[in-house]
């Protein structure tokens, strides 16, 4: 999902910065409040970080022939609420675009807005509704980080047809391609990331059951708690 | 079944989501005289191939800072970002075992 330096035109580079600062502003806001409120969280900011630093730096082979790579971001969204995780991608982003020339400067703000924004929200979004009809929790949390990931290759997907519409079938034809290769790449790797990060919410669940409880995250396990 | 079991499945479905394509995926059959095709490539590169087929005019006005010099150094840093995430959720979960089975301990006496 990583446009890469350079390949957005200026206007659509700006657009998005335009488009995502806000909520990375909001996103720092957000955090800033949890943890004063609650400096225990700190740590488990943290482990959403990390998440999303490993699974992000895991190139993974896909049944397309290609490689791609999880993104990690549905976990802390789910625990820290859509808003999160935009500043926590931005330093991911940032670090991979200055480090690993992976992505860009130019094009931080786009990549910000798909993996740090779109991602997240329907991470949430779907985490939400689905326990409001009482769906099980860890199903749940497998679909809304799966789709989450979807959703990110997509939103990429979307961005760069909008800057390289088809000269002959416009938008939709561009769109088409891009999705080719990232979405159908993407599925089986966002399964695994859904996979994941129900494991590691297992995990957290097990260790974290108080903080999860002070984000106000009903458990699954009842009787864990301390 | 048991959570532990559970988890285990999991974490046996995602090595078999990875193993899957390495091992059915094959690069196709070069002609004469061809580079064999490359396979397992980053989609973020072939999304390129794509910006060059449809517009061929497009020139990327920036380039990177800097660029890691070689494969090699590029993976290092790949791997680096892992660990630094890897590590602390370990070092996390090493610290809530231990303060719980402190709790546990003083909890007991």
């Amino acid at each position: 999902m990583h446009i890469m330096e350079g390949f957005l035109p200026a206007e659509h580079a700006l657009a998005w910065g335009a488009v995502s600062l806000p909520f990375v502003a909001l996103g720092l806001r957000a955090i800033k409040k949890k943890v004063r409120e609650n400096p225990e969280l700190k740590m488990l900011l943290g482990v959403s970080a990390a998440f999303t630093f490993v699974l992000s730096a895991l190139k993974l082979p896909s049944v397309t022939g290609s490689c791609s790579h999880p993104t990690g971001t549905g976990l802390g969204a789910v625990l820290f609420g859509p808003l999160a995780m935009a500043p926590i991608a931005a330093i991911v982003l940032l670090f991979q675009a200055l480090l690993l020339a992976h992505g860009g400067l130019t094009t931080l703000g786009a990549n910000i807005f798909s993996m740090g924004i779109v991602g997240p929200l329907v991470a949430y979004g779907l985490f939400r509704a689905g326990r409001l009809i009482r769906l099980p929790q860890g199903p749940t949390l497998f679909f809304a980080a799966t789709l989450a990931d979807l959703a990110t290759y997509l939103t990429t997907s979307v961005q760069l047809a909008l800057a390289f519409p088809d000269p002959v079938g416009g938008f939709v034809a561009a769109l088409a391609k891009f999705a080719g290769i990232f979405a159908v790449t993407q599925i089986p790797l966002a399964v695994s990331e859904g996979l994941l990060t129900v494991l590691i919410f297992n995990v957290l669940v097990k260790h974290s059951s108080r903080e999860l409880h002070d984000l106000g995250l009903p458990l699954a396990r009842e009787g864990a708690r301390p | 079944m048991s959570k532990r079991w559970q988890n285990a499945l999991m974490l046996l479905a995602v090595i078999v989501l990875i193993a899957y394509p390495l091992l059915t995926v094959r690069a196709p059959e070069a002609g004469p005289g061809e580079e064999p095709a490359e396979i397992f490539s980053g989609a973020d590169g072939q999304a390129e191939g794509v910006i060059r087929q449809l517009a061929p005019d497009y020139q990327p006005w920036a380039s990177p800072l800097m660029e890691p010099p070689s494969g090699e150094i590029e993976s290092l840093l790949f791997a680096l970002q892992a660990v630094l995430g890897a590590g602390f959720i370990g070092y996390y979960v090493g610290v809530k075992r231990e303060r719980a089975r402190w709790h546990g301990a003083s909890g007991a006496a």
